[in-house]
């Protein structure tokens, strides 16, 4: 006796979450048999294995069906195939959507691309994550990239309306097509020690500060041609910042900026001396990098940058956390009392957001 | 022209891309309605295309507008080439047709395809102007409503209950026309699918006539079927119980078409001895038709049952004139009619007064090969399906297949007669075909009616009020009809345990449900018997002869399986007896459900006794006392699991005979009784104390084990396949209507009986084990209506396909049902009126529909916080302070619960969700229709019958691989068949489908050229409910209403 066809239909879909998180993790139907017998369902509910077989089984395939839907959302709430009521559609969603850190951490910033996608065998290795969990991860993101590349307008707003994420998941969708975007690099060795959070963070700010939709150019300006508002850096703000330059170029300036910095911390810094002995290095690291980001190669590098040139001396000394922000602070705000430097409003614009990236970078 | 329909395409959306170069679609649609056709215009790279159409208006006679369903088709508009159609829609008009259902139909229909299945949908509006007509000879019967429904519909009232309508029309099954070797699969299965729409149109125009030709306006208990006869053609088949409805006024204002129940009720006071059993003769079973067209007319007509009650003991003479009067009066009534048959299975007050037992008629058919290709020709024009109708044709074949049912009918008639009944009440009627053996079945519950409903006469008056005095509530039903001295089979009656005035028998088999206020101890239960017999391969007569020979003992091996079930439940009745024979290649399959009970005012059961062969083995011996134990712990056992304790009563009156050790089992097992002689099968099990079952061969062994094999439901679920759970009756709003199929393939090919028994039963047992585990959420709940309909599509496979409905109740309540019987019966009763129910409903409603799913724990949770106070105070609440108090109770928490709700809406969100830009979830939510194959929605009220939905579809595959296989393939098309159900009540306005049915899921596979077929009907009453609360907080309370939204038009927020 063998079972041809076994199958269960709902008026109002069944949806285990259960399941639902073994299919996403990309168990095949058997493993996911012997997952849920592990978890003692069977002494719970009085059931056989032959009953989980058949119950995984149709769950899988509700889910297989559903999944065509999951790929644009949208689809999901209109379609008259599944009643399912709309709490359980957005907890379908999110979770279809929802990443493993291990995952993201290693496909971030690379391109999404069909190369990218034959490493996943790699990456499924390397993270224990399941191949079949890595490709549905990677096709969100690539799904995801492709949808709102070409759209005008905030980006985390055009996730969340093509895709109904919630606003916390949204936001990182939109710093993992950022960072796919500008292709920074985040798998070097030294960069290891960041989470995905470190980064996603990093990613929000530069969106609200470096873009052109940052600055609020977008309805005047309804050129078609114009940059992707909110995933190109603004261009024009990259090449301004070579000006900056003069703030380590010139001597005077130099000496003038680490004087002031170093006044209004006396006293303050636990690491004060070693901040003294380094403020010329920190500095011109600073600045060099703001200088460099007219190369797209030099972009992708910024994290490795800010790690060398900023965390890792800051690291080596010790620095509290406190200090770093101290110091940050005043070496931002004291620029302002340069007379000699005209460009205020740009070196706010690059330090803010740096400021905010570098303390977010300063951790072990 | 007596109408004018208008229809306008308004959009389509989510298109498939029917051009790749452009990855879009060009779209226009078909609109079709008898031979007139309009297009709309190309709309030009869409997938979401808005036409914007004008009105297009079809001039039409109501007769077309009864048969002929709208067609839609959207089409992808090809320069080059043919257009390619996209999919169809067909939508019946018939819901507009009478005054009081829909008056438009609108919304989003599933565009269909036979290959593709549901691709994308389009937006419709249809209207119907009817223009009086006063012509009496008119074909048409537009205003004779349909419901689905076995009850009085709920907001209905019964004026005159008329009696059976019956028709059926016959075409040729375009599946096998000649054409069909010329065209493709595709184009055969859509001829099919409207050629069924247009027959089951045409179909119901018919009976519509017969209804207003006996004066009345609706037709309740409406039950089509399709018979695929293959090549001898397509049958499509109807009964139904004709009535005369009053709509009443008010919804709130519902009452039980009587004031009184017990007014109507009459004693009809036996003079007639017992018997017991099952009845059956075996009249001549083959006899050769000779009528001269009916050359290969083979007709076997098989032994019948007539299940009742059973016992013996003292007869006590008594009855009057008036039970005379009676009966003669109902029998005048009844028998004006050809047919005194209801397809009820529930009842006003008063009407049901008397049941016999279960009545049941099969007969064997040789299915005639059809000389066609003469009319094919014509088929090319659909309007051609019309004049198709075989009597203009092939004359004899729609009078065959009357003449065959209109014999089962007689005999049905006359069992019915010989239990003293003049009427047969929950009546049904089903086919089992395999290749060209057709066994046609009836059954009913013979029963003896008031008159008062089956006529306008006033006659009753004076009878009535003298007949009311000694009548008690709960048990007149179960009072024998027949006559106790002249018995139509040895039965065992005693006096009611009830009232101690009448006799009733010791078991009670019907076919209806349990009657409202039928007095009940505990729960009940579903009960299976379940039986497979081989059969050798053969052709025609040879085959119809052995299936005819092996029926009678199918039907006596269910009857013992029953009755053994039956006992070892400590139960003593069976409602919604539902026995299904199917026949397949090389053997026959026995699946009886009903829903066993202990009635209150007959014997207890007694046990069941096992006796072995050889008495001076001592192992022997043991082991048979073992097994005697075993089944005394099960007895006791399921009397505790289902609450069955009644009052212990001194058994003065009655004289417990001693057991007969006569066995007719095991005679009747060895006997081989020449099948050309007349055979009263008698089905007597033998006395009520001793119910012995004597293990002398492997076969009984075996049925000793498979007795004690049947699993009970784990804690928390029951199930029944009658309307109601006798004994449950605080359910909550949260229902789940599910369909199940399972095909299993029998491996072996020199399978014996037992392993086949054994498989069926396996299979049947695991199907319910999934059940109860994949809604182990809803726990405690119940499975409602489980109708499983079992069929052999080929050789070695069984295919089994079940549909229910899971409904929660409240826990807490269920608790206290030791209650009084008196207090509960009288609860019970009020179920349809709802006056009691209310307050627990509706503190349930509101916060349960709002997360459908949730995890058991949280939902144990709140039905316990929910109901904690209500159920320990609903029954003493007599006082209108109480109950204000209760009231107020209920608003307070309706307040609360609303955050809980609003808390729910943004599930996901981390606060800021809504405030973005556009809340994702919030303005595009498809509207909820609930299904459920019950006549009523647990807290909640029909405000409206929108028209009887009657579907058919047909999905076909050649990569069935690439859809995930058969299950894939069929999970994929019994969701679509929902969808679209959903689709059309949403279009017309309802938000509920009731009584829904899947009459049948005919499903083919052919593996090896990777293709698969289906086909599937199905109907229901498309219903607009409200939810009691809502009717309570927007009477009472206006603040709480706002914070309901959850509830609105059954639809789940959140």
């Amino acid at each position: 006796m063998t079972s041809e066809l076994d199958i269960f239909v709902g008026n109002t879909t069944l949806i285990d979450e259960d399941v639902y998180r073994l299919w996403l993790d990309g168990y095949s139907v058997s493993d996911a048999v012997a997952l849920r017998v592990r978890s003692g369902i069977l002494e719970q509910t009085g059931a056989t294995a032959a009953v989980l077989q058949s119950d995984t089984m149709d769950h899988y395939r509700t889910f297989q069906m559903l999944e065509r839907l999951l790929h644009a959302p949208p689809k999901l709430l209109h379609q008259l195939i599944f009643q399912i009521p709309p709490s359980r559609q957005a907890l379908l969603i999110e979770r279809y959507y929802a990443f493993d850190e291990a995952f993201v951490r290693e496909v971030l910033g690379k391109k999404l691309s069909k190369g990218t996608k034959k490493d996943l065998d790699d990456i499924s290795t390397k993270t224990g994550i399941t191949l079949k969990s890595c490709r549905r991860q990677f096709d969100n993101f690539k799904r995801v990239f492709k949808v709102v590349e070409e759209m005008r307008g905030s980006l985390v707003d055009n996730i969340q309306q093509h895709f109904l994420l919630s606003d916390r998941l949204a936001r990182d969708y939109a710093a993992i097509v950022f960072f796919a975007n500008n292709r920074f690099e985040t798998g070097k060795k030294k960069l290891q020690y960041l989470s995905f959070g470190d980064f996603a963070f990093c990613a929000e700010l530069m969106i609200q500060n470096w873009t052109l939709g940052a600055v609020g150019e977008a309805p005047t300006d309804p050129d078609p041609q114009a940059d992707d508002m909110d995933m190109d850096l603004d261009k024009e703000f990259l090449q301004d910042l070579k000006e900056l330059k003069v703030l380590v170029a010139d001597k005077d300036l130099l000496d003038l900026h680490k004087s002031l910095v170093c006044t209004a911390l006396r006293g303050k810094l636990g690491v004060f001396s070693e901040m003294e002995a380094n403020f010329k290095n920190l500095s011109r690291g600073l600045v060099n990098v703001a200088a460099k980001l007219t190369h797209n190669k030099d972009v992708r590098d910024l994290f490795v940058d800010l790690v060398e040139k900023f965390v890792e001396p800051c690291r080596s000394d010790h620095w509290p956390l406190n200090d770093v922000r101290l110091f940050l602070n005043q070496y931002s705000a004291s620029v302002h009392s340069l007379d000699g430097f005209r460009h205020q409003a740009l070196w706010d614009r690059y330090m803010g957001t740096l400021r905010g990236c570098l303390l977010r970078l300063c951790h072990d | 022209m007596p109408g004018k329909l208008k229809v306008k395409i308004v959009a389509g959306r989510h298109l498939p891309v029917m051009d790749r170069a452009s990855d879009l679609t060009d779209a226009f649609v078909e609109v079709k309605f008898g031979n007139t056709t309009f297009k709309t215009d190309v709309y030009l790279k869409s997938l979401n295309p808005q036409w914007n159409s004008e009105w297009f208006k079809f001039e039409v006679d109501d007769e077309d507008l009864q048969d002929e369903p709208l067609q839609i088709t959207v089409l992808d508009h090809d320069t080059y080439s043919a257009n390619d159609a996209i999919g169809k829609v067909y939508i019946d008009i018939d819901p507009l047709l009478y005054s009081e259902a829909a008056t438009v139909i609108s919304g989003w229909f599933p565009i269909y395809d036979t290959i593709h299945g549901i691709r994308g949908e389009i937006n419709v509006v249809v209207k119907v102007d009817l223009f009086n007509d006063l012509n009496r000879f008119r074909q048409s019967s537009c205003g004779v409503k349909f419901f689905c429904t076995t009850s009085i519909p709920k907001c209905y009232r019964a004026v005159i209950i008329h009696g059976f309508v019956e028709e059926l029309v016959v075409n040729e099954d375009p599946e096998y026309q000649w054409i069909d070797r010329i065209r493709t699969p595709r184009a055969s299965n859509e001829a099919r699918q409207r050629l069924i729409s247009l027959m089951s149109g045409e179909l119901q125009r018919k009976i519509g006539l017969k209804v207003l030709e006996m004066r009345g306006n609706a037709v309740v208990g409406y039950l089509q079927c399709f018979d695929l006869e293959g090549e001898s053609g397509l049958v499509v088949r109807a009964i139904g119980t004709a009535c005369t409805l009053d709509k009443l006024s008010s919804p709130a204002a519902f009452l039980p078409a009587c004031n009184s129940p017990s007014k109507e009720m009459k004693e009809s006071p036996l003079v007639h001895p017992p018997s017991h059993g099952c009845r059956s003769t075996h009249n001549s079973p083959i006899h050769t038709a000779t009528g001269s067209r009916l050359t290969q007319n083979f007709s076997v007509s098989v032994p019948t049952l007539i299940y009742t009650g059973m016992g013996s003991g003292s007869a006590g003479k008594e009855g009057g004139p008036f039970k005379a009067l009676l009966r003669q009066q109902t029998q005048s009534a009844l028998e004006q009619r050809e047919f005194p048959f209801f397809t009820l299975t529930a009842f006003p007050p008063g009407f049901l007064v008397h049941v016999g037992g279960v009545v049941s008629a099969r007969s064997v058919k040789l299915l005639d090969r059809i000389h066609n290709p003469a009319f094919v020709g014509i088929m090319g024009n659909t309007r051609s399906y019309k004049l198709l109708d075989w009597n203009s044709f092939n004359s004899d074949e729609p009078e065959t297949r009357d003449a065959w049912w209109a014999e089962i009918r007689q005999e049905i008639k006359s069992h019915a007669k010989a239990l003293g009944c003049h009427a047969v009440v929950g009546y049904s009627e089903s086919t089992s075909i395999c290749e060209e053996v057709c066994i046609l079945s009836a059954s009913g519950t013979a029963a003896v009616l008031n008159p008062r409903f089956l006529q306008d006469g006033t006659v009753e008056g004076c009878l009535e009020q003298r007949l009311e005095e000694n009548l008690p509530a709960g048990c007149g039903f179960c009072h024998i009809p027949y006559d106790e001295l002249n018995m139509p089979f040895p039965a065992h009656l005693t006096y009611c345990y009830n009232c101690r005035k009448q006799k009733v028998p010791d078991v009670l088999f019907t076919t209806i449900d349990l009657p409202m206020d039928a007095a009940v101890i505990g729960k009940g239960c579903l009960i299976q018997a379940r039986l497979c017999r081989l059969k050798k391969k053969a052709q025609a007569e040879a085959n119809a002869t052995a299936i005819s020979n092996l029926l009678p003992f199918m039907e006596y091996e269910v009857h013992t399986q029953l009755m053994n079930k039956l006992k070892l439940k400590g139960m003593n009745a069976l409602f919604g007896l539902r026995i299904q024979i199917s026949v397949g290649e090389n053997m026959l399959m026995g699946l009886a459900s009903a829903t066993g009970v202990y009635l209150a005012a007959l014997p207890t059961p007694g046990g069941i006794q096992i006796a072995g062969k050889t008495p001076n083995d001592g192992s022997y011996e043991q082991h048979i006392s073992h097994m005697q134990k075993k089944i005394n712990d099960t007895i006791a056992k399921n009397k505790e699991l289902y609450e069955i304790n009644p009052p212990e009563i001194c058994e003065e009156i009655i004289g417990s005979p001693i057991p007969e050790p006569r066995q007719r089992s095991r005679l009747l097992r060895s006997q081989s009784e020449s099948s050309d002689e007349v055979t009263e099968l008698d089905l007597s099990h033998g006395k009520k104390d001793a119910f012995v079952l004597e293990i002398d061969d492997t076969d009984a062994m075996e049925d000793v084990h498979s007795l004690l094999t049947d699993v009970p439901p784990p804690s928390g679920f029951y199930s029944c396949n009658t309307e109601i759970m006798p004994g449950i009756n605080n359910w909550t709003s949260e229902i789940q209507m599910f369909t199940s199929v399972r095909v299993i393939r029998l491996s072996s090919l020199n399978l014996t009986n037992q392993a086949l028994n054994k498989n069926f039963n396996d299979l049947c047992e695991n199907l319910l084990k999934s059940l109860y585990f994949k809604l182990r959420s809803m726990i405690p709940c119940c499975l409602c209506h489980v109708n499983f309909t079992v069929s052999l599509p080929e050789d070695e496979l069984i295919q089994v396909t079940v549909t229910a409905v899971a409904i929660t109740f409240d826990k807490n309540q269920a608790l206290q049902t030791t209650k009084t019987h008196a207090e509960k019966s009288l609860q019970r009763a009020s179920t349809d009126n709802e006056e009691l129910l209310q307050f627990p409903l509706e503190l349930c409603s509101d916060s349960l529909p709002s997360h459908p799913f949730p995890p058991a724990k949280e939902h144990l949770e709140s039905a316990s916080s929910n109901s904690g106070i209500p159920a320990a105070q609903r029954d003493k609440c007599s006082s209108w302070i109480e109950l204000i108090k209760l009231k107020a109770q209920t608003i307070r928490r309706g307040s609360i619960k609303t955050t809980v709700t609003v808390e729910k809406a943004s599930p996901v969100g981390e606060g800021n969700f809504r405030n973005r830009s556009a809340p994702p979830c919030a303005n595009s939510t498809v509207g909820v229709v609930r299904m459920t194959p019950l006549s009523f929605i647990p807290g909640a009220k029909i405000t409206k019958y929108l028209g009887i939905i009657n579907m058919f579809f047909i999905r076909e595959t050649t990569s069935l691989r690439e859809e995930g296989g058969v299950s894939g393939f069929l999970h994929a098309f019994i969701a679509e068949v929902f969808a679209m159900v959903r689709a059309h009540v949403a279009a017309l306005g309802g938000n509920a489908v009731v009584s829904y049915i899947m009459k049948q899921c005919v499903f083919m596979e052919n593996p090896n050229k990777n293709q698969a077929q289906c086909l599937i009907n199905v109907s229901g009453d498309a219903v607009v409910f409200v939810r009691e609360s809502e009717l309570e907080v927007v009477s009472t309370q206006q603040p709480a209403a706002t914070c309901q939204p959850s509830c609105t038009g059954g639809e789940v927020t959140t």
